[in-house]
């Protein structure tokens, strides 16, 4: 557990340092998530038994954390209802766009996906 | 001294503790939770939306600054990290499924993405926002870190941009199964990637525990997603100008 935290830790580390030294857009957490990911693809293929025990240690640690990934949105989203103030005269409006346009894209994107999985799937046959 | 008094300073002393803050953070998520489950998990019954709702609720009675609370609570905020990082290994168990579905998962990125910024446009242009505000809204659909360095980039207001995004996920993880149901989609593949697409991180919170395929999906989409609206919002701002 702690040896899985203590890699997770490291690649968010290492992401936020890349993220700092390029100056970029994306999130420090989402550069370390695609390094873990590219090197775990890296390691498939190692059989070494020291690798796969801290690979299983990360697996188990990863699956902990993503099970309450929900809490940890919790503090957050108080900050949005205790400054919704901000957004004074344009409340209504502002939330009109949110709610129509969040349905949109994601009926529209999951469609279109859905779509796209059978077109291709049926046109590989 | 009397008790009253006495409580009255515990009172005071727990305000500015982390251990206050945390207990009341995770009983509020366990009552949202609990509500959820004796809903039949209704999907309007949002576990993150209830216990942001009775923080709140606790906050405003009893007249306690946001920036006291999040003090103490940045503990469960700091994991947001790590977590995200984590996101790689369900990721990662699922890439075989994910190299099948290589070709619409891109096609579905660049559309959604570029549906999700102009469809944001053209609401809020046509509700009269102004420029700034508008600016703002634009990367709502994408991770809040992400979102506001985005608005920042284009002269939107950051925190404004935060308020929105997270708005946004909370909505789209509340709603986006109502509408999904509705438009009859089946696969979960696509389910879980419109989630993560349009709500990003609380979406595939969401999904993550009601659908293991669809989470997947949707944090596959939350990375994506990120990469891709932060190249596309300056490239389609600097065309429109």
């Amino acid at each position: 557990m702690l040896r899985g935290f203590f890699v997770i830790l490291l690649f968010q580390l290492f992401g936020e340092v890349i993220q700092k030294f390029f100056a970029l857009v994306i999130p420090g957490p989402v550069i370390g998530l695609i390094f873990l990911l590219f090197t775990l693809i890296y390691l498939r293929r190692v059989k070494m038994k020291k690798i796969l025990n801290v690979k299983k240690d990360v697996m188990s640690t990863a699956t902990a954390i993503t099970s309450y990934l929900s809490l940890l949105f919790v503090p957050i989203g108080v900050g949005v209802v205790m400054h919704i103030s901000y957004l004074e005269k344009n409340l209504y409006q502002v939330l009109g766009v949110v709610v129509i346009g969040t349905m949109l894209t994601v009926g529209i994107t999951a469609k279109l996906m859905e779509y796209l999985n059978l077109y291709l799937q049926r046109k590989k046959k | 001294m009397n008790s009253v008094e006495t409580l009255y300073r515990i009172w005071v002393y727990l305000q500015t503790e982390p251990l206050f803050w945390l207990t009341i953070t995770i009983g509020a998520f366990l009552v949202g939770d609990y509500l959820y489950k004796k809903s039949n998990i209704n999907p309007l019954v949002n576990p993150v939306a209830i216990s942001i709702l009775i923080v709140s609720g606790i906050l405003i009675i009893f007249d306690i600054e946001y920036e006291r609370y999040f003090n103490g609570a940045q503990f469960i905020h700091f994991l947001l990290g790590p977590a995200t990082v984590a996101l790689a290994i369900p990721i990662y168990n699922q890439i075989k499924l994910i190299q099948k579905e290589a070709l619409s998962i891109t096609i579905t990125l660049l559309v959604g993405s570029l549906f999700a910024i102009f469809i944001t446009y053209y609401l809020a242009k046509s509700f009269g926002l102004d420029e700034q505000l508008i600016l703002s809204m634009l990367p709502r659909s994408v991770t809040a870190p992400i979102a506001m360095g985005i608005s920042e980039l284009i002269d939107g207001l950051p925190s404004l941009t935060a308020i929105i995004t997270i708005a946004t996920g909370i909505i789209g993880a509340s709603l986006s199964t109502f509408v999904l149901d509705f438009m009859k989609v089946k696969d979960m593949t696509a389910r879980g990637f419109a989630i993560g697409l349009t709500s990003h991180g609380i979406g595939t919170a969401r999904a993550m525990s009601r659908n293991k395929t669809a989470g997947i999906f949707s944090a596959l989409a939350l990375a994506l997603s990120g990469v891709a609206v932060s190249i596309i919002i300056p490239v389609v701002i600097k065309i429109f100008n």
